[in-house]
């Protein structure tokens, strides 16, 4: 062996990995997992979490790297994985289960310091591909977390720890990202935004979230259980009461026998119908999750688009670009509003009265039967309508019984089950079958008014579909038919059934909805600071618009002072605490002497000291010799001093006062 | 080749770079103490600095173009913590005082061990690392134990001069490496190169005697260069390919060996003093009295004792 060769009180170069290391390394790997785990298969997970543990074992009882015809195998079965779950090995969630894999592999093959640098370096990034798909605060702060495992692997991999350090081991990260953290805040401040992505477009591929472009029964249900966070809303008065919470979303024209479509008649080419706004606007701010579709929400009814989107002739709004990245936008609504009362245009009234032939006859003979018996009252139609679902037997229930091919009979004479869409989708076909125009509205409604933080908070579960019939002289007007329905069987798999007014209330929901306040804020102010923000910036200083250049240079003063800061705090000298009390006296009175200009040389023994003090200031001298004889005596004398007699020197050299020579 | 003339041009930039007065520093010879202030405390990111760089490189790409805000931060966070450590690694160096430096006894050819005493200023120094001749040591300095053991090399006997010192470390991620030099005004001894080739030839104070010490012939040897031609046995030697010489037993207990220079003639100067050395060395592990008789005639002994040993040692260290 070399350590034979080399000189006494030579270090071999620790190129091997000891076992400290090495248990940091794995509980770093364990932590990466662990963050991937969400949007990973969990066996995935589970079988790299035992290949890890199994290495881990193995390495205890022998260190040395795993052969290397079982890391080509696992490779191999890494990346067959990944194409047999993913179809792809090209993609976000391919991609980190490629790379989980292939950390887990370097893991396999590390035996020196230098693969366990690099196990590190590689963990890290991978814990922070883990925040692509999840942004949220409790997520974030969690990943930041796992660095310090992966810090203190690196410390570890130095010198200078003891053998069982795991918490030695620990400090100096932990010191690091505490101390780093206004210099890292500042940096994400200044450090400018890509205005376009360089490669890729980001998000591609990502499962849609929320409300979809069309509605077949059964399509919401999904949704109605969700209790992620759709959007939240601001406004600038009093919030608009419960009855009018409802968000519009898309119109859906055309009913194509077991789905409604926006159809033609939403093409965003048509001008919208100018609104009669008969009370005040409403003005309020959105701040809707991403989505990665186009639809924008607004309180029924907006009356002008925000910037960056477009209002459709149905008073939709529609946003040029898709919503990939937390949106914020300011709008103003009318909850009270006329919709095109005078006459509706003939293709409009076309549109909102098509049928599909050949479909649902019993709801069209019940609705030709009401027609009859009405005569031009559209009103009774309705309310004939409404009196069916709450009187008929409906029931609300998120489990409805699948429907067959003449889905409106099915539901209305024979399931009689259904949610929202399902009403929404009957009233409206029945309202055609009798002539009145008619569409289907989905969108949002109701919502969480958090009273602390004076917002409404609005999730995926309040997801609702209500239907719009026009009235000679009255216009467009909102009829919700689920609310007409009285019998209410909450869904077995969530408590989500918000549409019907404070049914969806499980346990611990209004805790999550009161605490949502602070990922309002985290998704406000981090999530959602994005390049205008950042233009922003500057403003307290004089700075309208601050470019990137501007950013840049603020950047790097911030890592200066940062650099110069750090750099004072580390020269920061801990002061030497002296050993006991008669010492900590000694130094006192050399202290004070110095000042005097009578400084106690290194080699100068405290005798030599006193006798030079006391010749330097003759007026001081019996005074010294006191204290001289006194500490000698105390320091050299006896082996254990009584504390009183150093009690009673320290007080003697606090009172000591140096008396200078008046010439 | 390639290699070699790489490692040469390597070797000849290095050598360019120790010309700048500004990296110079702490390479003339000092008197202690010396303290490392921050003027002269170099650092630099090691190749796993670099790398770590590079990730962290990566790491920002990617949350720009993702528009990441929470990727973002935490590669902000990881940067600001792994540039912190390139503080903690200077603080390593930093004020470290160097109050005294003793030199242990050593002999030529092997390396002499040096104790290095620092200023206690009440700081933990864990990774601190002294290269001396490129041999790097570790020397982890605790508040309260301020003391540090290194070996320099020594390739000649006498008075030689302390070879400058490079003080290292890479605490506390080995992502920065912190150097400072330092050349301590301060000479040590080095005692001679031990030869123990050849037994004593013991003699009495009498020249002229044949055999002293011990009478007793004890067997024959390969000749070796310095011994005495009356020692030869001319008729074995006949026999053999080589010179052979009588051995003797050694003196009788309580006599004092007697180490001549001018017994050991015919061989070069410094062989005669590793000879010489070897031979004290020898009659101290055997607690034999022994007087050393030196060029001059002035003769150190007769005692057995450490401080008769250090006293011959040192004098056969400082022959001219």
């Amino acid at each position: 062996m070399k350590r034979h060769d080399a000189p006494p009180g030579t270090r071999i170069v620790a190129s091997t990995l000891a076992p400290l290391p090495f248990t940091l390394l794995c509980v770093t790997v364990l932590c990466v997992l662990a963050a991937h785990a969400a949007h990973l298969p969990a066996w995935y997970t589970a079988a790299l979490a035992v290949v890890l543990a199994a290495r881990w074992w193995q390495r205890r009882r022998q260190p040395r790297r795993v052969d290397a015809w079982l890391r080509i195998a696992m490779l191999v079965a890494v990346l067959a994985t990944a194409i047999a779950v993913y179809g792809t090995p090209i993609g976000r969630a391919p991609g980190a289960a490629i790379v989980c894999g292939l950390l887990v592999l370097k893991v396999l093959e590390s035996e020196s310091v230098r693969d366990a640098r690099m196990a590190v370096g590689f963990a890290c990034f991978i814990l922070m591909s883990a925040l692509l798909f999840d942004q949220s605060l409790g997520f974030t702060v969690l990943v930041g977390l796992m660095l310090l495992p992966a810090l203190a692997t690196l410390r570890a991999l130095q010198p200078g720890l003891p053998d069982s350090g795991w918490l030695p081991a620990f400090k100096a990260g932990t010191v690091l990202l505490a101390a780093g953290l206004p210099a890292a805040l500042l940096g994400f401040l200044l450090i400018p935004r890509l205005s376009a992505p360089l490669w890729g477009a980001p998000d591609r591929g990502v499962a849609r979230t929320g409300i979809g472009d069309r509605m077949a029964p059964g399509d919401l249900h999904s949704l109605l259980t969700d209790n992620a966070v759709a959007m939240r809303v601001g406004f600038d008065g009093a919030p608009p009461p419960e009855s009018k919470r409802y968000f519009r979303g898309m119109v859906l024209w055309k009913f194509d026998g077991r789905a409604w479509l926006p159809g033609l008649a939403a093409r965003r080419s048509s001008r919208p119908v100018p609104i009669g706004v008969r009370d005040s606007a409403t003005h309020y701010e959105v701040t809707l999750l991403p989505s990665h579709r186009h639809w924008m929400f607004a309180l029924d009814v907006p009356i002008d688009s925000p910037e960056g989107a477009v209002m459709g002739p149905d008073h939709t709004l529609w946003s040029t670009k898709p919503i990939d990245q937390t949106l914020r936008y300011r709008i103003a609504s009318a909850t009270d509003y006329r919709l095109a009362p005078e006459s509706l245009d003939p293709h409009v009234r076309a549109a909102a009265l098509d049928l599909p032939a050949g479909f649902d006859p019993r709801a069209r003979a019940l609705a030709e039967g009401w027609r009859r018996t009405a005569g031009a009252n559209d009103a009774a139609i309705i309310r004939d309508a409404l009196d069916l679902f709450r009187a008929g037997g409906f029931v609300y229930d998120l489990d409805a019984p699948p429907l067959g091919r003449n889905s409106i009979d099915d539901f209305l004479f024979d399931t009689k089950t259904g949610f929202c869409e399902h009403y929404a989708s009957a009233f409206t076909f029945l309202m055609r079958a009798a002539g009145i125009p008619a569409r289907v509205v989905i969108g949002y409604q109701g919502g969480y008014w958090n009273d602390f933080a004076r917002y409404l908070l609005v999730r995926q579960s309040d997801a609702h579909a209500w239907s719009e019939v026009w009235l000679a002289g009255r216009g467009w007007v909102r009829v919700d038919p689920t609310a007409a329905v009285s019998r209410v069987i909450l869904a077995s798999t969530g408590g989500a059934a918000d549409d019907v007014a404070g049914a969806g209330s499980n346990g611990w929901m209004p805790w999550r909805n009161r605490l949502d306040v602070i990922n309002r804020w985290w998704g406000q102010t981090v999530v959602g600071f994005d390049a205008l923000s950042q233009a922003h910036l500057l403003r307290p200083f004089g700075i309208e618009h601050a470019t990137a250049q501007m950013l840049g240079v603020a950047l790097a003063i911030v890592v200066f002072v940062a650099l110069g800061l750090g750099a004072l705090l580390a020269t920061l000298r801990p002061r030497a605490k002296p050993r006991d009390a008669l010492t900590a006296a000694q130094l006192r009175l050399q202290h004070r002497l110095a000042r005097f200009g009578i400084a106690r040389g290194h080699a100068e023994g405290p005798r030599d000291f006193y006798a030079r003090s006391a010749a330097a200031l003759p007026d001081s001298s019996a005074a010294l010799g006191e204290l001289a004889t006194e500490y000698l005596h105390l320091r050299y004398a006896v082996p254990e001093p009584p504390p009183e007699r150093i009690r009673e020197f320290v007080r003697r050299v606090r009172h000591f006062r140096p008396r200078r020579v008046v010439k | 080749m390639d290699g070699v003339a790489h490692r040469g041009s390597i070797a000849a930039a290095a050598r360019a770079l120790n010309r700048i007065p500004v990296l110079a520093r702490g390479r003339k010879p000092e008197n202690l103490p010396v303290t490392l202030d921050r003027r002269r405390i170099y650092i630099v990111p090691t190749r796993a600095g670099f790398g770590f760089g590079l990730v962290l490189l990566v790491m920002l790409f990617g949350a720009l173009n993702y528009q990441n805000n929470a990727a973002l931060l935490l590669t902000c966070m990881l940067g600001a913590a792994l540039a912190g450590s390139m503080l903690l690694t200077w603080r390593e160096l930093h004020d470290l005082t160097l109050r005294a430096l003793h030199a242990e006894h050593g002999f030529c050819d092997a390396r002499l061990p040096l104790q290095l005493v620092f200023a206690d200023d009440g700081r933990n120094r864990p990774g601190l690392t002294i290269a001396v001749d490129d041999l790097e040591q570790p020397c982890p300095l605790r508040a309260g134990k301020e003391r540090a053991r290194v070996t320099m090399p020594a390739d000649a006997r006498g008075w030689i001069e302390v070879p400058r010192m490079r003080i290292s470390s890479t605490l506390p991620f080995g992502l920065f490496r912190a150097w400072s030099w330092m050349t301590p005004a301060q000479r040590v001894l080095v005692y001679p190169r031990i030869l123990a080739d050849v037994q004593p030839v013991v003699r009495s104070d009498d020249p002229n005697e044949r055999i002293a010490g011990g009478d007793e012939f004890a067997g024959l040897r390969e000749y070796h260069p310095g011994d005495p031609i009356r020692h030869v046995a001319w008729k074995a030697s006949a026999r053999h390919a080589h010179l052979l010489v009588r051995e003797f037993d050694r003196a009788a207990p309580g006599q004092p060996l007697r180490f001549d220079w001018r017994t050991l003639s015919g061989i070069d100067r410094e062989t005669r003093i590793s000879r010489l050395t070897g031979w004290v060395c020898d009659a101290y592990a055997a607690a034999h009295p022994w007087v050393l008789i030196l060029e001059d005639q002035r003769a150190i002994g007769p005692a057995n004792d450490a401080a008769h040993y250090h006293r011959c040692l040192t004098a056969l260290a400082e022959l001219p």
